[in-house]
């Protein structure tokens, strides 16, 4: 349970972690809260040649709000974010989902950036980004770009970043109003890694009907998946409309199967939370905001 | 920028429980290991390894956190302080009178990192509800005693706070 030898990189800026990634490559591995990445070191399951430590980076901490999204930087604490208003008041379904997250002792150490990075199939991040529309910025050596969380998680483990490229910020736009959002998931015991995660996002038209709503699916399939419910925009935001909504998005989900909980369970969990979920984000898009 | 090439041992200097503390490590070498083989503090026990069990638990700059998924060269210039950093004087701290009061420990394995954690979460949350202790409890895990105890206690000295 200790790790396989490796050149330990600490980068005091953004500049220098960018210089490591394109030195080492796929060889690296960037190292954020280490959350992950440790136990995942630790058990040898990970044995990169070099380790990049960012967490001198101070570019890399924060929230900044922009006109049209917030960004927070690829270290920001999940334990800082939680207690953020700024991330209450912007993402609210992050908010939610991030009391979900590993426990109050991981949470002050493990990152936004790292556990998007990272791309666990059912980690609660990822899950609140796609749901949300966000985008994930990535830098390399004199290029950045943005890239939609719908395109990023490839599977399980894997996403769209480039092995010379470092997340540095996660993008979370800005809501507007008759939108509301809900967080659910069923887990073997609080904290641990979720059977299915739910998150829903319902906006609404100014007479009451929806206008858009969103179902996104943690650890149901290998990477985190929106259901397509385009053809609900216009129902009635009742709770008929949310229970035919989660039973569309079960029926086509592709669940995994392992020890803890088959196919079918979380097909079932699906239907069951989504409704409740989405149930839930119409109540809050009808209430007047606050 | 600073760079460690495998199998070298680096020079770490630290503040544990208000000294100063110095020694080598590699840079794959665990806080965890570094203060229990390298400073000798034997307060912080090593359970998964994986974080987990919230055994190792020390508070870092502030923060309850996991020392086996940190390195110690990550923590050259920290202040941490373990469970030997807890009582003043031979005097036990009130968490710990209380642990005792209530009967919150039996082995004492996991008690090291829960009475860390503990520690900083009413130094943040000094008025819990006992929904939000057992929420914090749920970052270790206990397999003699049971929570029920370790929840009265922690609810005991929050009541306290003067």
């Amino acid at each position: 349970m200790k790790p396989a030898p490796f050149e330990y990189c600490r980068a005091d800026t953004l500049d220098e972690a960018l210089d490591l990634a394109a030195e080492f490559g796929a060889d690296a591995s960037v190292l954020a809260g280490g959350m992950s990445l440790g136990p995942m070191l630790n058990m040898r399951l990970a044995r990169p040649a070099a380790l990049i430590d960012i967490n001198p980076v101070e570019a890399l901490a924060g929230i900044r709000e922009s006109e049209d999204a917030l960004e927070t930087g690829a270290l920001c604490r999940q334990a800082d974010a939680l207690g953020s208003g700024l991330i209450g008041g912007f993402a609210p379904l992050l908010a939610e989902a991030l009391p979900f997250v590993g426990h109050f002792q991981t949470r002050n150490r493990g990152t936004l950036g790292g556990s998007v990075c990272h791309a666990d199939p059912s980690a609660e991040i990822p899950l609140a980004l796609l749901t949300l529309g966000g985008g994930i910025v990535l830098r390399r050596k004199g290029r950045a770009r943005t890239v939609p969380a719908e395109a990023f998680f490839e599977g399980i483990f894997a996403t769209a970043r480039e092995p010379e490229e470092i997340v540095t910020a996660l993008r979370w736009p800005r809501g507007g109003a008759r939108i509301g959002h809900a967080f659910a998931e069923i887990a073997q015991r609080h904290g641990d890694f979720a059977i299915a995660a739910v998150a829903a996002t319902v906006a609404l038209r100014p007479g009451g009907d929806i206008a858009a709503l969103s179902l996104g699916l943690g650890g149901v399939e290998d990477r985190p998946r929106l259901a397509d419910l385009s053809g609900l925009a216009g129902a009635p935001a009742t709770p008929a409309t949310a229970a035919e909504a989660a039973a569309f998005a079960a029926d086509r989900a592709d669940p995994i199967e392992d020890p803890k909980a088959s196919a079918a369970y979380r097909r079932q969990l699906v239907r069951v939370l989504g409704a409740r979920v989405l149930e839930r984000a119409m109540e809050r898009a009808a209430a007047p905001s606050c | 920028m600073l760079r460690i090439a495998p199998g070298t041992r680096h020079r770490i200097s630290v503040t544990v429980n208000g000294r100063p503390h110095a020694g080598f490590a590699e840079a794959r070498t665990l806080l965890s290991d570094f203060l229990r083989h390298e400073l000798k503090l034997f307060g912080t026990h090593v359970g998964c390894e994986h974080g987990v069990c919230g055994a190792c638990t020390v508070n870092i700059d502030g923060r309850a956190v996991r020392s086996c998924l940190r390195f110690a060269v990550q923590v050259d210039g920290a202040e941490i302080r373990t469970v030997e950093g807890l009582a003043e004087g031979g005097a036990l701290s009130p968490l710990q009178e209380a642990f005792r009061r209530r009967h919150a420990l039996q082995c004492g394995f996991c008690t090291a990192g829960i009475l860390i954690s503990a520690t900083q979460f009413l130094e943040t949350s000094p008025n819990p509800t006992e929904a939000e202790v057992r929420d914090m409890l749920s970052g270790h895990i206990c397999r003699c005693t049971g929570y029920e105890g370790m929840v009265r206690a922690i609810l005991d000295v929050a009541g306290e706070t003067p």
